[in-house]
């Protein structure tokens, strides 16, 4: 009879509801930061659920930085109709044209690191209490030590040796003006746990997660996407490969990988035998052996 | 699958990191470029063997102090479970961060060092494990290769064990003789050990019952939000979102709701996915209820007639987990489930020298990583449990007014 035990993926989803439920209890204007990748897709399915039969009572909030895969874009777009939810776009072009920093130049620029300081903008002029991500523990080994709120200063700023206690599972978002959380619902799962959910739950994912043709550059130990933003070196050629992404980040800084993978199922199976990281392929987590950290003090993502 | 929660504890000398690293290393968990970073960070440093502590020591000033500052969290799975392992450091701070590991724990994996025996760290850690009422406890006798696999001295220490460990309450216990370092019985049986007949570490870890984990008797449902959608479909929809507490809840359950009192019936159980014949703990569900009652977040749904003690007296352990301590009658926030209030401390009755498990009586100053009974004093009655019979209706937090951290975590006795 008592046989009252719950998988580990209906686990982890009950826990991430429960998450976005204080969320939306405990904060005035929470906002879930939607990037497009598979993470943030699956934040919103499970707020859908979390909420229902009423709306998602939060925006979603996208920082644009000029260097995003079309596919991304269209899949946004869709996606807010569907749900009829409030789109905030934060562009780190505007920010560039504001003066407020300076593009990156050299051979490995990006504008990753750009994207703090519209991200902290958006917050501020949003007036956005608790900023939502689907960062996962497991990507990185900062993010191993976050709490699901974690909370940031006046500056936006992380403090990973002052983070507060976070036991049982009581959160303690309280706060004075002009600070703000983030919340991290999915903070338990791992890559597979988001591949098996997408697949059990029927969730759409873009198109660049599964395996495709793809004109791409052999650069930085990558398969790197050839589009208009990349200037060619002279060793450096455009070829046609099978690939597949397994995160998205800026097109000018998101490896692909080789992959027969051409079904969710298929890529489920990849995933499993992989023997890379899923972020091994991000030069932005390259740069330094605690790049991930030094952004997120700064009020990274 | 199911989800397996545990927490390891000991210091870097009991080989916890190496434990770990072998762990996730056996099962294949650790990916080559994660094993390649590590490689270079070990050279760097001029260590000979591959530093598995820089798998778990993730924050830059970790990597330069060579000690782990904060719990961090790591995955890994078998065909048979999925793990999450709250790896918690043996140097400062080590109970507020063995305290929040251990909160969320099905399971304790306590390390020692066979050449050692059971040291003040471990009855420290033991006492941690039965005071969060950690339901297992596994005992990984350490470093067998450097007692040439001796039966004699690991029968020792699960006789001391033993012993010491009927002073405390924890449940089920169980020992596992180990190397770590060489993988003896942590996934592959070892050959240098036949006299051992138990299971290999994995194996209990894959196997151990904790289907009963979980309180299915009270039936307890704080209510976190009041789902209206005030939409055409949905016009009179009123739910109760929540995550189930304790028991399971079937609709036409004969309810009651706190503080009002006000008893009907479950009409519904929703979610997403569609309704529910039967919702149990740790499920996120939407309650309807066949009556409409003014019920909000902070309230709690529970059986008619197995209800909660409702009260505004409070006698817990306390342990205190910022760097300033209590000030005499000063006042916090409780947070409780779903429901905040404020509290003051009225009383410390003892504080707990957790080393020796010994009482002192009469001492009222209370510090960082102190852990003591205390009797405090709510503005409104909260609706509590013995921690005992369930861990989620039976603890609470407290904030600072001033500062808004979380300085105290308690237990209701």
């Amino acid at each position: 009879m008592n046989n009252y035990n719950l998988n580990h993926l209906k686990e982890l989803e009950s826990e991430a509801i429960y998450v976005l439920r204080e969320v939306a209890s405990q904060f005035q204007n929470p906002a879930i930061l939607f990037s497009g990748g598979k993470d943030s897709i699956i934040l919103t399915h499970l707020a859908l659920k979390a909420f229902y039969p009423a709306k998602i009572p939060f925006p979603l909030v996208h920082i644009d930085t000029g260097h995003n895969f079309p596919e991304t874009i269209k899949f946004r777009d869709d996606i807010v109709d569907r749900l009829g939810a409030r789109l905030i776009v934060g562009s780190v072009q505007n920010t560039i044209n504001d003066g407020k920093v300076r593009e990156e130049s050299g051979r490995d620029a990006s504008r990753n690191a750009l994207q703090t300081v519209t991200l902290l903008d958006a917050i501020e002029e949003n007036k956005i209490d608790c900023a939502i991500g689907g960062a996962r523990r497991d990507e990185e080994k900062s993010r191993a030590k976050e709490r699901f709120f974690s909370h940031r200063d006046e500056f936006g700023q992380w403090n990973p040796k002052h983070q507060r206690a976070e036991l049982w599972n009581l959160f303690n978002g309280r706060m004075n003006s002009g600070e703000h959380f983030r919340a991290f619902p999915i903070s338990n799962w791992t890559e597979m746990d988001v591949w098996q959910y997408i697949l059990s739950e029927g969730i759409d994912v873009p198109s660049l997660y599964i395996a495709h043709n793809r004109e791409v550059v052999w650069r930085n130990n990558t398969w790197l996407p050839y589009s208009d933003l990349i200037k060619l070196r002279p060793e450096e050629e455009i070829v046609e490969k099978l690939v597949r992404f397994r995160t998205l980040g800026d097109i000018t800084i998101t490896g692909a990988i080789e992959s027969g993978a051409d079904s969710l199922t298929k890529v489920v199976v990849e995933v499993a035998s992989s023997r890379q990281t899923e972020r091994g392929n991000r030069s932005d987590d390259k740069r330094s052996e605690t790049s991930m950290e030094d952004r997120k003090r700064l009020g990274y993502f | 699958m199911e989800l397996l929660r545990f927490t390891t504890v000991g210091s870097v000398d009991d080989g916890k990191s190496t434990l770990i690293g072998r762990l996730l290393y056996d099962s294949k968990s650790i990916f080559e470029d994660q094993l390649d970073s590590i490689k270079e960070s070990s050279k760097k440093k001029g260590i000979d063997h591959i530093e598995f502590a820089y798998l778990t020591d993730g924050l830059k000033d970790e990597r330069e102090q060579g000690i782990t500052i904060d719990v961090a969290y790591r995955y890994f799975t078998t065909p048979k479970r999925k793990f999450i392992i709250a790896d918690t450091p043996g140097h400062i701070e080590y109970t507020r961060n063995m305290v929040t590991g251990a909160s969320t724990a099905n399971l304790a994996l306590i390390l020692i060092d066979v050449r050692n025996g059971i040291v003040e760290q471990t009855k420290r850690h033991s006492f941690i494990a039965s005071l969060l009422q950690i339901p297992h406890v596994i005992v990984c006798v350490n470093k067998m290769d450097l007692v040439n696999y001796s039966k004699e001295a690991y029968e020792k220490i699960v006789a001391d064990y033993t012993d010491f460990a009927a002073k405390l309450e924890i449940k089920d216990v169980r020992f596992v003789p180990v190397s770590a370092l060489f993988g003896d019985n942590i996934v592959n049986r070892s050959e240098n050990m036949n006299w051992f007949q138990g299971s290999t570490l994995i194996n209990t870890l894959e196997t151990i019952h904790i289907g009963s984990d979980q309180n299915h008797i009270d039936c307890r449902f704080p209510v976190q939000r009041v789902i209206r959608p005030h939409s055409d479909e949905f016009h009179d929809y009123r739910g109760y979102a929540g995550r189930i507490a304790g028991g399971v809840f079937k609709p036409g359950d004969k309810v009651a709701v706190l503080p009002s009192g006000f008893t009907t019936e479950i009409e519904k159980i929703d979610t997403f996915d569609g309704e529910l014949d039967v919702a149990y703990a740790p499920m996120s569900v939407t309650l309807l209820l066949k009556d409409n009652l003014d019920v909000a977040r902070g309230d709690m749904i529970v059986r008619v007639n197995n209800q909660p003690e409702s009260t505004q007296n409070l006698d817990v352990m306390l342990c205190w987990l910022n760097k300033k301590g209590p000030i005499s009658r000063a006042k916090y926030y409780l947070k409780h489930t779903s429901k905040e209030v404020r509290a003051m401390i009225k009383d410390v009755v003892y504080k707990v020298d957790i080393n020796t498990l010994h009482r002192e009586e009469g001492s009222s100053d209370i510090k960082m990583n102190d852990i003591a009974r205390v009797k405090l004093r709510t503005t409104e009655p909260l609706f509590v449990d013995s921690y005992r019979r369930n861990r989620s209706t039976g603890s609470f937090i407290l904030v600072d007014e001033a500062t808004n951290e979380t300085v105290a975590a308690a237990m209701i006795i």
